[in-house]
């Protein structure tokens, strides 16, 4: 088990670092000059000079070989690339082009947010999910089955920004039930320490904002939450499906078992396991989803960070915000793949 | 199993049919990968036939007519205070007095065709590496593989998004950074394909007559990776195009006044709390064409492996 765990581990150091030469490498190659942009069409030539200097842009792409003469091994590294890797192996992300705030401190203001919207649609994913999947299953070929699986079909073909907008305007607009925009009511008093709104209200004991703060997850996390409840609803129902037409399910109901012990024992904690590998790609794919969710909703999220970075071409946001994505959507994988032996004592790692 | 069946069965054995011949039958009593087609073939028809559906042109409003609703929810005496019929602008119009409906139409277009083309350049990309990989294997193999890995590291759309933020806003852009995010998969099916079949004595023992590569890989190994790679590429057009549409919207993709769906939506997002029949009917088309597509694809997972029955 270690030996496999540790074998996992080292294989994320290559694709880490391919990561990181992919999102290094395209802007510089095709984005153009960040000094340029930084400096504008009307800035001086004194103030571009001065501005690569300090960037680092007049030290070589990726290796040194001026450098490995003059300090040795030390200074072939001494490039942009490398400059860059030891830099975000240590947390630092460089700062915005604009407003020279660090990034990292930007990606970790908005990583609560952006957390919190997962988790909730993740939620609703999972607890609406499951269940309905185990339903289809049992009601193989009925009226209900069909009507589940068209909704789960549906669930898949909306475009995720559209159904906000529908959202907003049947719930928000016409209704007025549900508030759209933001995380919170602006004029609440409220200090949030952690960044977490839900755990800070319930710390604090601020009812009032923790049911403010609930309300405006709703939406988001729905709108966020409907392409993975979809691919878990079908998931679980082709796998409850499968597992149903075992010997051991037959046998259990041979000898009496009761028929409800039957699906919750036998049945559905067997089926689950392909269950939980779609629960682990869905969180990657909510990460980037809520690029377009936190767009619509205006949430504060690291997926408008990284969007009106786009529109800015502020480069080092983008590059951190993604390499930042890309590091947790990997890890989150790889813990998945991990929690089987956790959860299926069949599986043997070697 | 009724006795009917059996004789049917075996009389068709007798008389042969091919597989695909096979594989056609089970898909023309497929229900839902009938409704699929249908559907994809009337998208097909409206968007070829859109000049002479909707005579009204796409790009060019009339400015007397700016965001009007659809015109069958508008009252009686509104209409005639405009000179319309019921009809007349079936999905309303923007804030350029542009036909909603028309733009709808030609939008297609783009969506549908920069969809396809993705997605056939991601297959065609794919399906060679992997070919390379799986056949020849050795550092190239390993090389691949990391590359693939790599690609897959990046949720969804956020490869696309970062690929157009490097290359630059256009319809093109959009095009190729959505292709690249989709050639890994069809690398891994090709792969995995074609690592399972160099051991098989059927390639063996073409390789000890004395066969080619290139003849092996035509004659054997392509055919046998082909029902995974259509039912993935019918899949895949599905959701590239809504990933065309999401770029569209984010402002990375079709300029305006270009009618593709997202940026018609993004369009309309702006002013949606006034006039949602803004976005509403470009979500309605795009929805309506990935369903047609992940039906069909649906259907022919189930033509092509009787054994999954889902």
């Amino acid at each position: 088990m270690f030996a496999y765990v540790s074998r996992r581990v080292l294989g994320l150091i290559p694709v880490l670092f391919g990561v990181s030469l992919l999102v290094f490498t395209i802007p510089r190659v095709i984005g153009g000059d960040p000094a340029r942009v930084m400096v504008g069409e009307r800035g001086s030539q004194a103030t571009y000079e001065r501005l690569r200097e300090e960037l680092g842009l007049n030290r070589p792409m990726f290796f040194n070989v001026a450098g490995l003469k003059q300090d040795g091994v030390k200074g072939l590294f001494d490039s942009q690339y490398f400059g860059f890797v030891f830099n975000a192996v240590r947390g630092n992300l460089g700062r915005s082009l604009f407003t020279l705030t660090s990034v990292r401190r930007g990606l970790a203001a908005r990583f609560p947010a952006t957390f919190e919207l997962t988790i909730v649609a993740m939620l609703i994913a999972v607890g609406l999910g499951v269940p309905t999947g185990v339903l289809a299953a049992l009601r193989r070929g009925t009226a209900v089955d069909t009507g589940v699986m068209f909704l789960a079909l549906a669930g898949v073909s909306f475009p995720v920004f559209w159904l906000a907008i529908i959202m907003i305007y049947v719930f928000t607009v016409n209704l007025g039930w549900l508030p759209s925009l933001g995380r919170i009511d602006p004029t609440a008093v409220f200090h949030s320490r952690t960044g977490f709104y839900v755990l800070d209200a319930l710390l604090q004991g601020n009812w009032p904002v923790l049911w403010d703060v609930l309300r405006h997850l709703v939406l988001p996390g729905l709108a966020l939450g409907t392409i993975p409840l979809a691919i878990i609803v079908r998931m679980t129902r082709s796998s409850m499906l499968e597992v149903l037409g075992q010997d051991y399910i037959r046998t259990a109901r041979a000898k009496g078992v009761e028929w409800r012990s039957v699906v919750n024992k036998h049945a559905l904690r067997n089926a689950l396991l392909p269950v939980i590998t779609v629960i682990g790609l869905s969180f990657g794919q909510l990460l980037s989803g809520a690029i377009l969710t936190e767009t619509v909703f205006a949430w504060p999220g690291i997926g408008r960070f990284i969007y009106d970075a786009i529109g800015s071409r502020d480069y080092p946001i983008i590059q951190g915000g993604v390499l930042f994505v890309a590091t947790m959507f990997v890890i989150v994988n790889l813990l998945v793949d991990l929690s089987y032996a956790a959860i299926d004592p069949r599986i043997q790692y070697v | 199993m009724s006795d009917v069946t059996f004789s049917h069965e075996s009389e068709a054995a007798v008389r042969g049919r091919s597989l695909a011949q096979d594989a056609v039958r089970r898909f023309v009593r497929h229900p839902t990968g009938v409704t699929g087609t249908a559907i994809l073939v009337v998208f097909l028809l409206v968007t070829l036939f859109a000049p002479v559906l909707r005579h009204q042109d796409p790009l060019r409003g009339n400015l007397r007519m700016r965001m009007l609703p659809p015109t069958w929810t508008m009252s009686q005496s509104e209409l005639q205070q405009r000179d319309l019929h019921r009809f007349s602008y079936p999905m309303g119009t923007d804030a350029l007095g542009r036909d909603i409906l028309a733009r709808v139409l030609y939008g297609g277009r783009i969506s549908l065709r920069v969809g396809l083309e993705a997605v056939l350049m991601a297959a065609a990309v794919g399906t060679l590496l992997g070919l390379i990989s799986g056949f020849f294997g050795g550092w190239l193999d390993t090389f691949i593989v990391w590359f693939v890995d790599i690609l897959l590291a990046f949720p969804g759309i956020l490869l696309a998004i970062a690929i157009v933020a490097a290359l630059g806003q256009s319809l093109l852009n959009a095009l190729i950074a959505i292709s690249i995010t989709y050639v890994p998969v069809y690398i891994r099916i090709v792969r995995s394909v074609t690592l399972g079949l160099r051991q098989a004595e059927y390639v063996q023992a073409a390789r000890a007559l004395g066969s080619r590569s290139n003849r092996i890989i035509l004659a054997h190994v392509l055919p046998n990776g082909l029902s995974p790679l259509m039912v993935q590429f019918t899949l895949s057009i599905g959701t590239a195009i809504l990933d065309v549409a999401a770029l569209g919207f984010l402002g990375l993709g079709a300029r305006p006044p270009s009618p593709e769906w997202g940026a018609m939506i993004s369009d309309g997002f702006g002013r949606f709390r006034v006039a949602p029949w803004l976005s509403i009917f470009p979500g309605i088309a795009i929805f309506f064409s990935v369903v047609g597509f992940n039906l069909l694809g649906d259907a022919i997972r189930d033509v092509l492996d009787p054994r999954l029955r889902r």
